[in-house]
């Protein structure tokens, strides 16, 4: 048996019915990351004495014969946005060197319950604003199946580590479609749950009205997996839904038979590359092969994602990641130099040595990126634009939901790509900042109008690069969106698929 | 933003950098005008749309109020919250002073 090729339910079998051992699993995936990560840079930090430490904790468990979780012995890497109190937390930021969380994240505390096994902390673009992961402080990380190339972002490092099979799943999150397009970049399953399904707590809050946390993993069966321990309800975060979990595994084995699936011309536009298109209308031929219906939607106001987001999604960042002030955690200025007026921001002048520290310890800390997000933010919230701005913003954001609302009432599903092109070359987009958040077209919406959404590998370019399909559902059926791509990779072996590049390294 | 937009300058950018708490050197100024000024642009589109009509959504859920039983739970200890302080005594964080020329912690 070769672990690295089993999926996550198959691992947690074999585990449980004792064909490998918990130490033996996480021995295979840290020796894979410890040959791999070097050419990917998806970890930032791995925990090999922790997880074998628990591993070993879990088979003398099993031994004993007392009860265990339901992913006993399951390796799991973490994005680097999930506090965790025995493990880093950077956000790949400056700002976080050093940072040491009082507590676990929600997500965390349930998989550590569940008796899931942590190997490392994943790459990501800084506090999660990026779509490549160039904007991380450590280093880009690089898509597995052409290493010139970048996995997407934010959750590019879960991307890559499961593409490259350092972990059989991953824990990513999604404000714009951060767990969606690097799936669909690095050819493997994503989920983004409804808005509220997973608790936030402990997710360093980026935009905290968008922020979801989900499972990145080889398919989607492995996902549903995940979901029924990281689902529900916490008193910790009162936006959590206090909606009953179902058991998303139990549920997938059902026909598509009659599902209705929409598909919007608006993605058609300029601009989707043809391999692209071609992958997507091919998924649409297998989901309607396997009883589903295929029919036009129309989301009117699709065009005005991106701008309602970028205006949106830095308000609510400017505001989150003013707690970076230098004082209760995170990155301080070394000294103040000439405390006073004057020399803490050029042509604006600090008022006190406080504000002098609080201006340059977050100008030593955060990135360009961020910077750039903090700064739009402020502007668009601040006296005089906050109306034609952040306001406006919100109204449109109530007619892009509304869209949505409208399609489902005629379909069960709304198909289509999730990028306009495969995976870009590192670089390609660094010095264009809106030619980057052009790249979040297709999944930004979801996020805005705080439904469900699954990305799956549908298809290859020529050149050997994965093609993504995105499902996007009403609020609380991701049964649905798990049961149809399920379905989709019960019928094609395209999320079986492996990059050649790196077996020579294994 | 139904009209065009007035174009950023420089000193809209140093108000912004102050409010943000963001020390900017004149590279960054230079560098963010441009940027901001056509991410600003590039928004603007949304003042195509009339919505005069519509109402805010701030949030994807219906809005709701949310109680728990007042009771009392624990809260962090003071020393785990000051256990990444990049400052402290032990009881308090130490910032430089709040007022005034000098003072720094």
């Amino acid at each position: 048996m070769q672990p690295l090729e089993l999926s996550a339910v198959d691992l947690v079998a074999a585990l449980r019915q004792g064909d490998i051992s918990a130490v033996q699993c996480a021995t295979v995936f840290l020796d894979r990351i410890a040959a791999t990560n070097g050419a990917i840079n998806a970890f930032l930090a791995v925990d090999r004495e922790g997880s074998l430490q628990r591993a070993a904790d879990i088979d003398a468990r099993r031994k004993a014969g007392k009860p265990l979780g339901a992913l006993a012995g399951l390796p799991i890497a973490l994005k680097d946005v999930l506090c965790t109190t025995d493990m880093p937390t950077t956000c790949a930021s400056k700002m976080l060197a050093g940072f040491r969380p009082p507590y676990d994240a929600d997500v965390v505390r349930r998989l550590r319950q569940a008796d899931a096994v942590f190997v490392g902390k994943t790459n990501m673009d800084e506090f999660a604003m990026g779509g490549s992961n160039e904007n991380s402080a450590f280093g880009p990380v690089r898509n597995p199946w052409d290493l010139s190339r970048a996995p997407g972002g934010s959750s590019g490092g879960s991307a890559a580590c499961v593409a490259a099979d350092m972990a059989p799943v991953a824990i990513g999150s999604d404000t714009g479609g951060s767990i969606r397009q690097p799936a669909g970049l690095c050819g493997i399953t994503g989920l983004k749950p409804t808005y509220g399904r997973v608790s936030r707590r402990g997710l360093i809050a980026f935009a905290s009205s968008l922020d979801q946390i989900g499972p990145m993993a080889r398919s989607a069966a492995d996902c549903a997996l995940i979901m029924e321990t990281i689902a529900g309800h916490d008193p910790g975060d009162s936006t959590s839904l206090s909606v009953d979990v179902p058991r998303y595994s139990e549920l997938l084995d059902k026909p598509l038979a009659g599902v209705r699936i929409g598909r919007v011309p608006e993605h058609y536009a300029e601009g989707l590359d043809p391999e692209v298109a071609k992958g997507v209308e091919e998924a649409f031929a297998v989901l309607k092969a396997a009883g589903a219906t295929v029919h036009d939607v129309h989301l009117p106001h699709a065009r005005y994602g991106i701008p309602t987001y970028y205006l949106i999604a830095p308000c609510e960042a400017s505001s989150n990641l003013a707690r970076y002030d230098g004082a209760h955690y995170g990155h301080r200025c070394k000294d103040l130099g000439q405390a006073g007026r004057g020399a803490g921001s050029a042509g604006g002048g600090c008022e006190s040595p406080l504000v002098e520290m609080y201006c340059r310890s977050r100008a030593e800390g955060f990135g360009p990126e961020v910077k750039r997000r903090i700064m739009l933010g402020t502007y668009a919230l601040s006296a005089g634009y906050y109306d034609a701005y952040y306001a406006k913003a919100l109204r449109v954001r109530r007619l892009i939901r509304q869209d949505y609302l409208d399609a489902f009432q005629t379909v069960d599903l709304i198909g289509g790509p999730v990028s306009a092109t495969p995976a870009f070359k590192l670089g390609e987009k660094t010095d264009d900042p809106l030619a980057m958040y052009l790249v979040d077209l297709y999944t930004v919406g979801t996020n805005l109008a705080g439904v469900g959404g699954i990305s799956f590998p549908c298809g290859f370019t020529k050149s050997g690069l994965p093609i993504g399909f995105q499902l996007q559902a009403p609020p609380l059926a991701e049964p649905l969106l798990l049961q149809a791509a399920d379905r989709f990779q019960r019928l094609t072996d395209w999320h079986r698929r492996r990059p050649k590049s790196l077996e020579a390294k294994a | 933003m139904s009209t065009t937009p007035q174009a950023l300058t420089r000193q809209d950018i140093a108000k912004v950098g102050l409010l943000a708490r963001l020390a900017l050197s004149e590279a960054d100024l230079e560098r963010m005008t441009l940027e901001l000024s056509k991410i600003v642009d590039f928004v603007s589109m949304l003042g195509e749309l009339d919505t005069a009509d519509v109402a805010p959504l701030a949030h994807p859920l219906d809005t709701q109020n949310v109680f728990r039983d007042d009771v009392p739970v624990a809260s962090l200890s003071t020393a785990e919250a000051l256990q990444s302080s990049p400052r402290h005594d032990g009881e308090c964080f130490l910032v430089p002073a709040v007022l005034g020329e000098s003072g720094a912690a």
